[in-house]
């Protein structure tokens, strides 16, 4: 069978459940990405977004499911499984989470030094090179505390990829941005998943993740309620709760509201909203 | 009679004192090692410590910040050698069971500037430490602590301060240090004044000295978002 000789998903959550405080903050929840592919997580705040991209690397113990990466299920109580799992899953999240003494040239290497057990030479040189690739060479010596937001999550980006990860989970990267400076992270973003990067991302930057993602998937009360192209979710008539969000959060921050969305998403979403920089200009409210 | 004050500081003060110096130093610097070397300890245990380990450095810290010093030098002196285990007993001299004294008593009060430091540390970059697969003691070694003692360094540079004056109270517990030897030369030569008037001059160069040092430390930890605040 066909099917059984396909790559399994690079990685894949099978029934995760959490409850905190009472909260049933994740109610089994299923997702798979297979290669290359661009998963966008959206739904109000309190969903549990977060929550769920944190049991992916374990930072959050799943009370229930299992993950598995590249088919093979992550036994979360050895150490070794789980720090190898975290090398090879990259993460951002919303407030970067720079190591503040640590200059950004630094930020990078010092994973590289302690977890891979690289030189300082050669961690030095690698680092760089990925702060080079977010177009942040000119900065590497500088201290998160001189660094714009924009800057500071581009560090992280490039902190996260030093570690070449198979797959990257972005937690609303842009969300602790000023307007002026999300562009310059949405790029990034861009950029990575046109090389190819397996990703999910939640955010709350529709018409740039309709550019981008294969798949939509709509949270909420801890669950995935909807999920498909952004063609199918977004389009005027699909009467879809995803389009109902999308359309109040667009006008809420900006964006061309439901009309425009429509517009630009509408019958041909790629040929609508994949012109990158288009895309990237209207992403940001004024 | 009446040498004058600078025959007097020559003949006699200065070489009496510059022994006591040399003993204050070997008590004060080991105390000090082994004070940060305990509230490192301490600190990092009361913050990340499993329950009963943080309950038991917290009772270690209220005890030692309880009571009084002096009281504390007298236990390990007089009472520790009547403590007998399996018939053992420790009989510390003066000048370790000073060391001890002090060490603890120092060590419970840098565990609270540790543990500030510790806590003024955002999780976040915790969570981010991990996430790029570092076990929780690199993180801890590598991301919290390196910036938990910058911050915790001027807390503990004071109780660095404090514990050059307070290792005076070695003297009453027969130890000649600078403080003893000074008691002893006011007593031989009634000479109270210009005596304990020298003695002060000493622990103010000792303390200057001490600051000045911890200035140039805390200079060369500096990193944006971590400055000095200069006074
Ligand atoms: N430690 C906690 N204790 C209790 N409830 C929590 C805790 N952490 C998160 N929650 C709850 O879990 C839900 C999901 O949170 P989160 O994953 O942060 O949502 P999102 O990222 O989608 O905004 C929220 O309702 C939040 O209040
Ligand atoms: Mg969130």
């Amino acid at each position: 069978m066909a099917a059984e000789n396909q790559t399994p998903p690079v990685l894949e959550a099978r029934a995760l459940g959490k409850t905190l405080g009472g909260n049933r903050v994740l109610d089994a929840v299923s997702l798979a990405l297979p290669k290359g592919c661009v998963k966008v997580l959206i739904g109000p705040s309190g969903a549990g977004k977060s929550t769920l991209l944190q049991c992916l690397n374990f930072l959050i113990p799943p009370d229930s499911g299992s993950i598995l990466l590249e088919g093979r299920e992550v036994n979360a109580r050895s150490r070794r499984e789980l720090c190898s799992l975290r090398q090879q899953v990259g993460m951002i999240f919303q407030d970067f989470n720079l190591f503040d003494h640590l200059s950004a040239m630094e930020n990078v290497r010092v994973a590289l030094m302690k977890v891979k057990g690289m030189s300082k030479l050669d961690a030095g040189e690698l680092a760089l090179a990925e702060l080079s690739r977010v177009g942040l060479l000119d900065k590497a010596a500088l201290y998160p505390a001189n660094l714009s937001g924009g800057q500071k999550q581009r560090v992280a980006i490039a902190r996260a990829l030093a570690m070449d990860p198979k797959v990257m989970l972005l937690d609303e990267p842009t969300s602790a941005l000023d307007p002026e400076l999300i562009g310059e992270v949405l790029a990034v973003i861009r950029d990575l998943a046109q090389n190819g990067m397996t990703m999910i991302i939640a955010t709350h930057q529709i018409s740039f993740s309709a550019s981008l993602a294969d798949e939509f998937l709509f949270m909420e009360k801890g669950r995935v309620i909807e999920s498909g192209s952004p063609a199918e979710l977004l389009r005027r008539d699909s009467g879809s709760r995803t389009l109902a969000f999308c359309a109040k959060i667009s006008e809420l921050s900006g964006e061309a509201g439901e009309a425009g969305l429509a517009a630009g998403l509408g019958e041909s979403v790629r040929a609508g909203v994949s012109v990158g920089a288009a895309g990237l200009g209207a992403e940001s409210p004024v | 009679m009446s040498t004058t004050y600078l025959e007097f500081l020559r003949a006699e003060l200065v070489p009496g004192l510059m022994e006591g110096l040399w003993t204050s130093i070997a008590v004060i610097v080991p105390s000090a090692a082994l004070g940060v070397l305990i509230g490192l300890f301490a600190g990092v245990l009361r913050v990340y410590g499993p329950r009963p380990v943080r309950q038991f450095t917290e009772a270690y810290v209220s005890l030692f910040r309880g009571t009084p010093l002096v009281v504390q030098v007298f236990f390990w002196y007089f009472a520790l050698p009547y403590i007998s285990i399996g018939g053992h007993s420790i009989v510390l001299d003066a000048i370790p069971a000073s060391i001890l004294a002090f060490g603890l008593c120092s060590g419970a009060y840098q565990s609270e500037y540790i543990r500030g430091g510790l806590l003024s540390i955002k999780r976040g970059q915790i969570r981010a430490a991990l996430a790029l697969g570092m076990t929780t003691r690199q993180a801890v070694q590598s991301v919290v602590l390196p910036q938990a003692f910058r911050r915790a360094l001027p807390g503990c540079g004071n109780e660095l301060i404090y514990l050059i004056k307070y290792s005076s109270l070695a003297s009453i517990i027969t130890v000649n240090e600078l403080t003893g030897t000074a008691t002893t030369i006011a007593k031989n030569t009634w000479r109270n004044i210009e005596v304990f008037c020298t003695l002060g001059v000493y622990y103010l160069v000792l303390v200057t000295l001490a600051t000045w040092l911890l200035h140039l430390l805390e200079d060369s930890l500096s990193v944006p978002g971590f400055e000095r605040h200069k006074s």
